[in-house]
């Protein structure tokens, strides 16, 4: 090798070398600043730690009070949550039972009210392009003087039992009172006594809609009813296409001019609406409550005691800032808070899945006579609850903050003259 | 080296109650000393440590600390030379009841992001050193006069600070236990500490610990004694 390429070769080598240095210093900085973001990370934590430490000790100080405000306070939250969780699973449970149901039923109305339907309206119906099948049903009420209760009475489709006997919910066992030779006693509606024996075949998952319900056969409800041969209550329609709903209802109304088509959408609303309209209504009343609590809430977390003061004032004297004192507050408005939050939430949880919300369940399942017996599925709606959380939490930790801030920002040396 | 060059205070400034606390203080605090103020009630000792200790601000005038000046630090800056640089122990003590003596003592550590333990260890030994370890546990409101003092001894000493200020230390102590307080502080000082107490007490004022006597009146300094 020359001279001028070796001189090349070392030059290049030395190059190389540099760069190999820049690079590994690049590195070392890059390194150092990880860690020096780690280690500050490291002493937010440990500040954190601190603060909650003293905290929880300084909550535990004013146990009475702030055990007295940690109750009331889960207890509104319990109140509040048990209705939003109760009518939610109502309306699951309602959109539950109706989800197999025909999307449409028709009814024939006489003076604007609803009258029998001839069943002879089937075929007109099924030859409207659009609709999979269409099915006379009977349904009606019977009046029982004895237990003095409405019972759903009803022909099922494909109803396989012989004409004595009948299919019931697990609330007319509970209601009827005595039975003869343990059939139901029931009057025709030409006056004419039957004797039926009662299978309990329902579950209690339905328990919602079926608890006064009797299923029958045709002629046995023909007997009980009086609904005359070639009639029935309403008919149910099925059909291919939902999204075609509106404008087979249209085209029904057309052909029939005397029919009423109700689309499941449209009960399913109007469940959902008589739900939310209860629960709304529980709110109200529960309004009174909350507002009071509140006004309990404002008067502990704003009205700083004098002592509260005064340790402040230490604190900032040994060398807190404000910001650390805003920060153990901020913690002790969450420290409540939250726990409030959670005890009332879980313990709505239990009322309302675990033991049927005893609290409500008058207010928001109806005023029958029968109340169903049935324990809801668990249905949290997360928006609501988030809801929930923001309209208590979130106040709560605020309005804590706020007094402290007003106390922490003057001078310490206050406390150099306590 | 503390310096304070035409320090005034004011308080209620524009208030019919208004009052100045200091007037044109200009002072030179060597460091490792012990300094004692003295004066009678309204003399403005107190307030004079306050500025000194970064828990209030002069109205007027300039702070240095070690040449780096501190007089119109931002609340955070304040409050962090307040941890790091001074040990403050207060007249009635102020420690925080219902928590425990262990608690208070490591109370102003808590800000600086130091670890749990570590903290706990330095206030235990702190407790150990100054002979009321064995109440580390107990809620600080069932010590007595002397005990309580110890604890609020321990808690301005957390953070190792430099320069300890001291607020009528003796007031609520008999002569045995001043004493006993006196000897702390010489060990302090021993330690390369600087102390600053602001006192009416002749037992400490008169003590051989102190190296420096300055005297206040109506908020001025009248008399500065080596």
């Amino acid at each position: 090798m020359g001279n001028v390429e070796y001189e090349l070769a070392e030059t290049a080598e030395i190059n190389a070398e540099n760069n190999n240095n820049d690079i590994s210093l690049c590195a070392l900085c890059e390194r150092e600043k990880q860690s020096r973001k780690f280690l500050s990370d490291m002493k937010w934590i440990e500040r954190q730690r601190a603060f909650m430490d003293f905290t929880l000790s300084s909550l535990w100080r004013r146990k009475v009070r702030n055990l007295s405000l940690l109750l009331v306070y889960a207890l509104v939250i319990f109140l509040l949550s048990s209705v939003i969780f109760f009518a939610h699973a109502l309306r699951k449970e309602a959109e539950a039972i109706l989800e197999g149901s025909p999307q449409m039923i028709v009814q024939r109305t006489v003076g604007g009210r609803h009258s029998l339907i001839p069943i002879d309206y089937v075929e007109k119906i099924d030859q409207i392009r659009g609709t999979s099948s269409v099915k006379p049903r009977l349904w009606g009420y019977y009046y029982h003087p004895a237990s003095r209760s409405n019972y759903t009475i009803m022909v099922p489709e494909n109803y396989s039992r012989t004409d004595d006997i009948v299919e019931t919910g697990a609330g007319v066992l509970r209601t009827w009172g005595a039975l003869w030779d343990g059939k139901l006693y029931l009057k025709a509606h030409d006056g004419e006594a039957i004797f039926l024996k009662p299978i309990n075949t329902m579950t209690d998952e339905t328990d919602l809609v079926s608890a006064d319900l009797i299923l029958m056969s045709e002629t046995t409800f023909r007997k009980i009813s009086g609904v005359p041969e070639g009639y029935a209550t309403d008919l149910t329609v099925r059909i291919r296409n939902e999204r075609e709903c509106q404008t087979i209802a249209r085209k029904i109304v057309q052909v029939l001019p005397d029919t009423r088509p109700i689309l499941k959408e449209e009960i399913i609303r109007t469940y959902s609406s008589l739900f939310d309209w209860r629960g709304g209504y529980v709110i109200v009343l529960l309004g009174g409550a909350v507002l009071a609590f509140f006004i309990f809430a404002w008067d502990k977390a704003t009205g700083l005691s004098a002592e509260e003061k005064t340790e402040i004032g230490i604190l900032k004297g040994i060398g807190w800032d404000t910001s650390d004192v805003l920060m153990m507050k901020f913690w002790e408005g969450v420290v409540i808070s939250l726990t409030a939050f959670l005890l009332g939430v879980i313990t709505a949880y239990v009322h309302v899945y675990f033991v049927s919300a005893p609290l409500f369940e008058h207010a928001l399942k109806g005023w029958a006579i029968l109340y169903p017996k049935f324990t809801l599925r668990p249905a949290v709606n997360a928006y609501q609850l988030a809801i929930l959380f923001f309209l208590t939490v979130v106040p709560y930790t605020l309005i804590t903050i706020v007094p402290t801030w007003k106390v922490a920002v003057t001078d310490p040396d206050v406390v150099m003259r306590h | 080296m503390i310096q304070l060059s035409g320090i005034n205070k004011t308080f209620n400034v524009g208030k019919p109650n208004e009052f100045q606390a200091l007037k044109g203080i200009d002072l030179e605090v060597a460091l490792n000393e012990v300094s004692v103020f003295i004066g009678p009630s309204g003399s403005g000792k107190t307030t004079l440590l306050s500025i000194l200790g970064c828990m209030s601000r002069p109205t007027s005038g300039r702070i240095w600390l070690n040449g780096r000046e501190i007089t119109g630090l931002p609340e955070r800056f304040a409050a962090e030379t307040r941890r790091e640089t001074f040990g403050f122990i207060f007249q009635n003590y102020n420690l925080i009841k219902g928590i425990t003596v262990l608690e208070n003592t490591m109370l102003p550590a808590y800000p600086t992001g130091i670890t749990y333990r570590v903290i706990r260890d330095r206030a235990v030994s702190l407790l150990e050193k100054l002979g009321i370890e064995s109440k580390a546990r107990e809620p600080v409101e069932h010590l007595s006069g002397g005990e309580q003092q110890r604890a609020a001894i321990a808690r301005a000493l957390v953070n190792g600070p430099s320069i300890v200020i001291a607020d009528e230390p003796t007031a609520h102590l008999d002569s045995e236990l001043a004493q006993r307080l006196l000897d702390i502080f010489a060990g302090f000082k021993k330690e390369g500490k600087t102390i600053l107490i602001a006192c009416h007490d002749p037992l400490v004022f008169e003590s051989p610990v102190v190296d420096r006597v300055v005297s206040m009146r109506d908020g001025r300094i009248v008399e500065n004694d080596h």
